[in-house]
């Protein structure tokens, strides 16, 4: 790449890059080696056995489960409110749309706390569930129920934009080539929003994956049964055992990584799709 | 670019084009539906517990409310609360500055790996944030020893809280200034240079009054995330009352003693910093003429 650019006119990128590696370093990067360095006291069979206890494989099971259940459920209902928002003039719109980040400004112990009332036994919503035989609160479906609050804005904000900026000219085409309406939302529209619909679910899973605040207090938290893997790993701090809890964050911290990826590689598809949509 | 026009905020008022467009529209009944559908989602999901957070911190009357606020406990997380925010957002201040001029303004190897460095603390467990600050400050961690010698406290303690908070909002307004700094590109930054200014001028005259809202909108997220944060401080925090207690561990210490009203009354202030954090948000937004994104995605 030298000799490709023009050469640096702007000053300071030698103090600017300097303070932001030196910064992230300090605050972000050697903090987080050191899960793995603690994690390497353990022997690769401890670590296995640490990882993969009953105990812990149930909170995988949950939390993975749970989380993409929830994002799954936000595609769906996030793909309907983005395009409510996008296509459609209804009052009181404009509050909706500033309302949906609601999930990102309100504090997760809040939403927390306000998910468990809600529908508790004889919360607003829990009272009339309740004498159906369904129990949300303490339940793993209530860590269902908690994860899809803090999912909502991530699909809805990545296929806004995408729906925003699609050329209608292709539904006048299809539409113009005998089309019915479903069959040009089906076959042309949606596929072009696949890849931001695939993009939010990804960033909704992996939101999810790490998600504690609001879900410790709607979970129950009982082991085997409604506890996630974030939990485990406080669980394990309290206990004193802090190369168990660093086991479990290593793997958790590899699953982020993979996942960081996916989601990179996805966003450079979508904004692919959405320069040749044009 | 033609992107640009379309991006801007007019458009965004405009569901008409596609509602006047016989190609672009669904009959009126499946518009109703999808609409319905998506606000009884949106009702329930979003604005449900909003309404319960207020509802029940005055479940037992203003007084109950008021008293519950001016608590020395109360109080005491609330300033904590504040003094981490007025470290921690100042910091990554300088820190998105520093990284989205390195970035934006410059051609580097490597550029691409940084970038995502500044947003890996968004894909980390909250809880793995304060643990890792265990791992290194804790009795048993790589400074332990030396830090107790010298009777120095980190985690289970405020430095440790204020640290936690620093790491979960790393990434705010680094994220917000490098698309906005790369959109200006480097032009009247050269000029400035060319006519005889320093560089410090040339950033405080031109490039600063150039990003001042994309600045704004990062520091409005990153303070709403660093008042709001729970995970990553609770692990670090120790929960002493009084002392080492955010507000929302003070709400969560309340809330596990059963005292539901006054946990509420504490959240209700929390809810009230998120509404305002919305508002402030979305003025930015129609003045920027931005699109919509994901905020704090992973």
């Amino acid at each position: 790449m030298p000799g490709v650019r023009s050469p640096r006119v702007l000053p300071g990128f030698g103090l600017s890059v300097g303070f932001t590696v030196f910064y992230l370093s300090l605050i972000v990067l050697v903090p987080l080696s050191a899960v793995f360095i603690k994690s390497a006291e353990l022997s690769p069979a401890e670590f296995w056995s640490v990882v993969t206890a009953p105990r812990v494989m149930a909170s995988y099971r949950l939390s993975f489960g749970a989380s993409l259940l929830a994002a799954a459920i936000n595609v769906v209902f996030g793909l309907l409110l983005a395009w409510s928002l996008v296509r459609y003039s209804f009052p009181g719109k404009r509050i909706v749309d500033a309302l949906i980040d609601l999930p990102f400004a309100l504090p997760t112990a809040v939403a927390g706390i306000a998910l468990t009332a809600i529908y508790a036994g004889n919360g607003i919503v829990g009272q009339y569930l309740e004498p159906l035989g369904i129990k949300v609160a303490y339940t793993p479906l209530g860590v269902v129920v908690a994860l899809i609050f803090i999912g909502v804005p991530f699909v809805v904000r990545t296929v806004q934009p995408v729906l925003e900026d699609l050329d209608v000219e292709f539904e006048e085409a299809a539409a113009s080539l005998g089309a019915t309406r479903w069959q040009t939302v089906r076959r042309v529209v949606l596929p072009m929003l696949a890849p931001a619909l695939l993009t939010g679910f990804a960033m909704a899973f992996a939101r999810a994956v790490g998600e504690y605040g609001s879900v410790i207090f709607i979970a129950g938290n009982m082991p085997m049964v409604s506890e996630i893997t974030p939990l485990i790993i406080i669980t394990k701090l309290e206990q004193y055992d802090y190369v168990g809890a660093t086991a479990v964050a290593a793997v958790m911290l590899i699953v982020s990584f993979a996942l960081l990826l996916i989601i990179n590689g996805l966003q450079a598809w979508t904004a692919r799709n959405n320069r040749s949509g044009r | 670019m033609a992107g640009v026009a379309s991006h801007a905020f007019g458009s965004r008022a405009h569901a008409a084009r596609f509602e006047r467009n016989p190609a672009a529209r669904e009959p009126a009944a499946v518009k109703w539906i999808i609409i319905t559908v998506s606000m009884l989602f949106f009702a329930s999901f979003l604005l449900l517990p909003l309404y319960a957070v207020f509802s029940e911190a005055l479940r037992k009357g203003w007084q109950a409310y008021w008293e519950a606020l001016v608590e020395p406990d109360a109080v005491a997380s609330m300033r904590l609360t504040l003094l981490a925010a007025a470290i921690a957002v100042p910091l990554n201040l300088v820190f998105g500055i520093a990284a989205a001029w390195a970035i934006a303004k410059h051609d580097f190897r490597g550029k691409h790996v940084l970038v995502t460095l500044i947003d890996l603390p968004f894909s980390v467990s909250p809880v793995i944030a304060g643990l890792v600050y265990i791992l290194v400050f804790g009795a048993q961690g790589w400074f332990g020893p030396w830090l107790s010698e010298h009777d120095i406290k980190i985690v289970f303690a405020v430095p440790g809280i204020i640290l936690a908070t620093i790491f979960v909002t790393v990434p705010f307004v680094a994220r917000e200034l490098i698309p906005l700094m790369e959109a200006q590109g480097r032009e009247e930054e050269e000029a400035a240079l060319v006519l005889g200014a320093t560089g410090w001028q040339t950033f405080f005259r031109v490039t600063l009054p150039n990003i001042k809202w994309g600045l704004l909108y990062g520091v409005i997220l990153c303070n709403a995330r660093a008042m709001g944060e729970f995970g990553a401080v609770s692990v670090v925090s120790g929960h002493i009352r009084g002392q080492t207690n955010t507000m929302p561990l003070q709400v969560e210490i309340l809330y596990n003693e059963y005292n539901f009203a006054a946990a509420f009354a504490v959240a209700s202030l929390l809810a009230l910093l998120a509404l305002v954090t919305l508002v402030i948000k979305t003025v930015i937004e129609w003045r920027l003429g931005r699109e919509p994104h994901p905020i704090g995605a992973p």
